[in-house]
C-alpha cells in the first residue's frame, strides 16, 4: 500500500523499459501502465464507469444514426455541442489534474503520455470517418447500440474486430 | 384546543404540501431524465469520463483499443501487433461491457418511447430512401437481419463496421481516444486525426452515401 512513493519520473522510466508496453502502445492513444497489481474484481469499477458512459451515449442520442447524418450534413448543432462541451470539460479536468498533480484512488501519480504524429492518423482517420457515417457509430456506440437491443449490430462489431485484425496483419506494409 | 387547531391544520397542510412537492419533484425528475438529454447536460458529463477513468486507476479514456485486445486475446495468429499481455488492458473490456449494460439500462428504464426528433429537411431526404421509422436510435429499416446480405445492408453494416475497426486502429484511436481524450490532453496529432474523422464523415455522408442509399 506504500505506492505513493512511486514518482512520475520513475514511472516514465518504468514505461520505457517495459517492452510489452512498447508493443501495446503502438497505434494507441488510450493506453497506460500501472505498476500495481490488483485482483480481477478491481476492474468492476470500470464496468460501472462504462455503464454510466453507456447511459450518457444513449440519452444524448449520439449513438443515433440519424444524429450522425445530421452532424455530417450540418443540419443540427446537437452533436457539435455534445462533443465540443465534452472536450472543454476534458481540457479543464486534465489541466486541474496536472496542475495539482492529482493521484489515483490507489495513490499512483497520474501520467499522461504524449502522442507521436504519423500518417496513419490521416489515412486511418479518413477511413474511420467513412465508417462512422455509414454505421452511425464509433466503437463505443457499437457496444451501446447492442445493449439497446439492436442485435444485428453484433455483426457490425464483429466486422470491426475483423477490420482491426486485418490492420494488424497489414500493418508493416501500410504507410505510417 | 380551539386556538391551536388552526396551527395543527396549517402544519398538516404544510406537511402534505411538502410531501406532494417532493412527489411532484420526483415525478417531474423521472419524466425529465426519460427525455433525450440536451447537449449542454450530456456533453459535460461525457467529458467528466476523462478525469473519472484517470482517477479510478490511471486509465486513458478510449474504446477502440478494446477491439485490438479482443484480437490479441482470441486470434493473435502470430501477428506481432497482437503479441502483448492483453490481460493488462482487461479494464478496457470491462469498460466496453459496461457500455453495453448502460445501453440496456437506458433503453429499458430511461426511455420515453418518443421518436428521435431530427431536422425536418433530413426526414424528407430519408423518406426518398424508404426510411420512415424513427422509433429507435438505429434505423430498423436499414439495419436489420433480413437486409444484412443485400448490397445496401452489406455496405452499411459489414463494410461500415470493417472501416470503423480498420480506420480507428490505423489512426490510433477513435472519437473518444483522439477527439475527447487526445484533445483534452492538447495533443496536436489527435487534432489532425479528429479533423480527418470529420472530413471522412462529410465525404461519405454527402457524396457517397446518397448513392449507397439508392441501392
Amino acid at each position: 500500500m506504500s505506492t505513493t512513493e512511486i514518482t512520475e519520473k520513475e514511472h516514465r522510466q518504468f514505461l520505457q523499459e517495459d517492452t510489452d508496453f512498447e508493443v501495446r502502445s503502438l497505434d494507441t492513444a488510450c493506453i497506460n501502465e500501472s505498476e500495481l497489481s490488483h485482483p480481477w474484481w478491481y476492474n468492476i469499477k470500470y464496468c460501472i464507469a462504462g455503464g454510466w458512459f453507456g447511459i450518457l451515449l444513449v440519452k444524448s442520442e449520439v449513438i443515433s444514426w440519424f444524429r450522425i447524418q445530421e452532424m455530417f450534413r450540418l443540419q443540427s448543432f446537437h452533436m457539435y455541442g455534445v462533443i465540443g462541451s465534452a472536450i472543454v470539460v476534458g481540457i479543464i479536468s486534465v489541466w486541474i489534474i496536472k496542475k495539482f498533480k492529482l493521484k489515483t484512488i490507489h495513490g499512483e501519480p497520474i501520467v499522461l503520455l504524449s502522442k507521436q504524429f504519423n500518417k496513419g492518423q490521416v489515412y486511418g482517420g479518413l477511413l474511420f470517418g467513412f465508417g462512422w457515417a455509414l454505421t452511425g457509430a464509433c466503437p463505443g456506440p457499437l457496444f451501446a447500440q447492442i445493449g439497446t437491443g439492436a442485435s444485428v449490430i453484433i455483426i457490425t462489431l464483429l466486422s470491426a474486430v475483423l477490420g482491426t485484425w486485418v490492420y494488424g496483419y497489414l500493418r508493416d506494409k501500410l504507410p505510417h | 384546543m380551539q386556538k391551536r387547531l388552526p396551527i395543527h391544520c396549517a402544519m398538516y397542510t404544510a406537511s402534505v404540501f411538502h410531501h406532494s412537492l417532493i412527489f411532484i419533484f420526483i415525478m417531474h425528475f423521472t419524466d425529465l431524465i426519460k427525455q433525450p438529454w440536451p447537449w449542454y447536460v450530456a456533453g459535460p458529463l461525457i467529458g467528466l469520463t476523462v478525469p473519472l477513468l484517470l482517477i479510478l486507476g490511471n486509465k486513458t479514456f478510449g474504446i477502440s483499443s478494446s477491439l485490438r485486445h479482443i484480437c490479441a486475446a482470441c486470434f493473435p495468429a502470430g501477428i506481432s501487433f497482437f503479441q502483448y499481455n492483453w490481460k493488462k488492458e482487461v479494464w478496457n473490456l470491462f469498460f466496453a461491457a459496461g457500455i453495453a449494460a448502460g445501453g440496456y439500462i437506458a433503453a429499458r428504464f430511461l426511455n420515453n418511447h418518443q421518436p428521435v426528433a431530427i431536422n425536418t429537411h433530413l426526414v424528407s431526404i430519408l423518406q426518398h430512401y424508404g426510411v420512415h421509422n424513427y422509433s429507435g436510435l438505429v434505423p430498423t429499416e436499414l439495419f436489420n437481419w433480413q437486409s444484412l446480405l443485400t448490397v445496401r445492408g452489406f455496405i452499411l453494416m459489414i463494410a461500415g463496421g470493417f472501416l470503423v475497426g480498420f480506420g480507428t486502429r490505423y489512426a490510433g484511436g477513435c472519437t473518444s481516444g483522439h477527439a475527447i481524450m487526445g484533445l483534452s490532453n492538447l495533443q496536436w496529432p489527435s487534432l489532425v486525426a479528429t479533423c480527418c474523422f470529420m472530413a471522412g464523415g462529410f465525404i461519405m455522408a454527402n457524396l457517397i452515401l446518397p448513392f449507397i442509399m439508392r441501392l
